[in-house]
């Protein structure tokens, strides 16, 4: 399945600032670890995380600093500033209020709708 | 091949790559360079999984995703960076930076010695309303030199090459204050106007740094100048605006501030402001469109409009050209006007692209400019004994000739490249050759001129 440009679009700030809330890290790492999350689900274009991460900094939710990597290459690493936890848990709410509408719509539709198309029905993401 | 053939390869790719994106105005150096850093790794994991260097490459470039779409997002993320930044240079990279700062301290401190040097003269008891002579003749000793100066620092010139462009100054320096000019006279007026012509190949020089003997360096030159003549503009435009207002505020609190203008910020800002604008240029040239190649493109075709009306007109109500005295010196300015419009399209022009429209319009744009100076010369030869050889018409009819045996043979070289016949690089060589011939004469007038005219 593949997840329209707009929910990629949507989610993106939430996802990398949730990944660096656990730690710091840099674009592959962060990228790598969507991957992991999702289970594959959620496939970012790899370059495209490079201008969230910079909007993210422009509005001072995450801060960079260059690091020399083990493989003597430097590497930009970022790490999430308090104003970017704040703005997180936001988000967190936001995602939340709009999880649940879904999740009742859902619901309310298997009721009210059991046979429209029960196939496509099953699998359908459970807060997705 | 070998491992270090794969890394070879390898490093080549990223080269290339690296250098595709350096070329997306959106995306800086520092970004190619976090971007670089991902793809390597990706390229590091996917060899480690058991693919060839080349096709990690490939799925890793992929996986970045299309540049184009990247680069507009880089865009969309830093607008400012699609609006050039003026005077500030790049925020990336810290060695350039420090190198630009440096460059910026010396030409300021070069336009602030123009200020003081051009007040100088003034402890000897010279004055800038009285003698108005003294600085006409002088005034480009205050700027040439330290413009020229920094051109040396900049280039880093040797210092044979040093030494002969200060001989230039010294000679020429000699020749505009050795002759007993008549007050008033013209051959004064004239060295006046020709001296910084003579004078700004010697800047040239410095300015090609080694490389004026090449076309090349040359062309810079001419763009050059034609873009500091645009800032200039710019500069003296904003300067008039500053005064106007100064004057304003301090005639509310009923003070005159003429006098301080007269003697203090006019000359000023005439020396500093040539050093500053030179700065802006040299420091601006990879950043900001440049603005001469533009106008040209602009002005070309109105230009040319009008010149065929004219010839038209000219035709069908059979009127002759008015003789009077100053109609040579009129189409001198034409001539400098169409010869300017051709030297910046030339030189912003692709030599290796083939002849379009626009070729074409500035042939018509040369041709009527020849034919209406031919029948003003036509028109002037006729009767130049009658008037008389002053300094003043000898001098705008040699500039005239100067100018004609430049565009006539422009036409010939252009209409070639148009059938085919030559290419354009020939026409760009004959433009940057012809630049010494305008000093020369520009030294002729301030050299001979006096002499054969006896100083009048």
């Amino acid at each position: 399945m593949e997840i329209s440009k707009d929910l990629i679009a949507a989610s993106s700030t939430s996802i990398v600032l949730a990944i660096l809330s656990a730690e710091d890290s840099y674009g592959y790492a962060i990228l790598q670890r969507v991957r992991e999350l999702s289970g594959g689900q959620l496939e970012w274009t790899d370059g495209m995380l490079y201008p969230v991460l910079h909007r993210l900094g422009r509005l001072g939710h995450v801060e960079s600093r260059w690091e020399v990597a083990e493989s003597g290459r430097r590497r930009k690493y970022y790490r999430i500033t308090p104003q970017g936890r704040a703005q997180l848990e936001e988000q967190r709410r936001q995602w939340q209020a709009v999880d649940a509408t879904l999740r009742d719509i859902w619901q309310t539709l298997s009721i009210s709708l059991p046979s429209i198309n029960p196939a496509s029905d099953a699998p359908l993401p459970q807060g997705a | 091949m070998t491992d270090s053939g794969h890394a070879a390869l390898l490093e080549e790719q990223i080269d290339q790559w690296r250098n595709y994106l350096l070329r997306r105005q959106a995306i800086h150096t520092v970004d190619v360079a976090e971007l670089e850093d991902h793809l390597r790794e990706q390229v590091a994991v996917l060899v480690d999984a058991g693919l060839a260097t080349d096709e990690a490459f490939l799925v890793a470039v992929k996986r970045m995703g299309d540049l184009d779409d990247l680069s507009r997002e880089f865009a969309r993320e830093h607008s400012d960076r699609l609006w050039k930044q003026l005077v500030v240079v790049t925020q990336d990279a810290e060695e350039p930076r420090s190198r630009a700062r440096t460059d910026a301290m010396v030409a300021f401190a070069l336009a602030i010695a123009a200020a003081v040097l051009v007040q100088v003269p003034r402890l000897f008891g010279y004055d800038f309303e009285q003698d108005g002579s003294f600085y006409g003749r002088n005034i480009t000793f205050f700027v040439l030199p330290l413009l020229t100066g920094y051109f040396v620092w900049k280039r880093k010139l040797n210092p044979t090459t040093v030494r002969w462009l200060a001989v230039a100054f010294v000679v020429a320096g000699v020749f505009a204050n050795i002759y007993p000019f008549a007050p008033g006279g013209s051959s004064e007026v004239l060295t006046a106007m020709h001296l910084p012509i003579a004078l700004w190949v010697i800047v040239g020089i410095a300015y090609a740094g080694g490389r004026w003997k090449q076309v090349d360096g040359r062309m810079d030159f001419i763009r050059f100048s034609g873009e500091l003549l645009i800032y200039y503009v710019l500069i003296a435009l904003g300067g008039g605006v500053l005064m106007g207002f100064t004057a304003l505020i301090f005639q509310a609190i009923g003070i005159d501030i003429e006098p301080f203008f007269g003697s203090w910020l006019l000359p000023t800002g005439v020396t500093g402001a040539l050093i500053v604008a030179s700065w802006l240029v040299e420091a601006k040239q990879s950043v900001i469109e440049n603005m001469a190649p533009v106008l040209t493109r602009l002005f070309t075709p109105l230009f040319t409009a009008v010149l065929l009306m004219f010839l038209g007109t000219m035709l069908w109500t059979g009127n002759a050209i008015n003789i009077e005295r100053d109609v040579l010196i009129a189409f001198d300015l034409l001539l400098v006007i169409v010869l300017g419009l051709l030297l910046y399209s030339v030189s912003a022009r692709n030599p290796s692209a083939p002849p379009g429209g626009f070729d074409v319009l500035q042939v018509v744009l040369v041709i009527s400019a020849l034919l209406a100076n031919a029948v003003a010369l036509w028109a002037i030869g006729a009767r130049i004994t009658e008037f008389g050889f002053t300094p003043n018409r000898v001098a705008a009819l040699g500039e005239n000739i100067i100018l004609l045996v430049n565009l006539a043979w422009s036409a010939v070289l252009y209409i070639r490249f148009l059938r085919r016949r030559g290419s354009f690089a020939d026409l760009e060589r004959w433009q940057t050759d012809y630049v010494p011939v305008y000093a020369l004469w520009a030294a002729v007038v301030v050299i001979v001129f006096p002499l054969v005219f006896a100083y009048i």
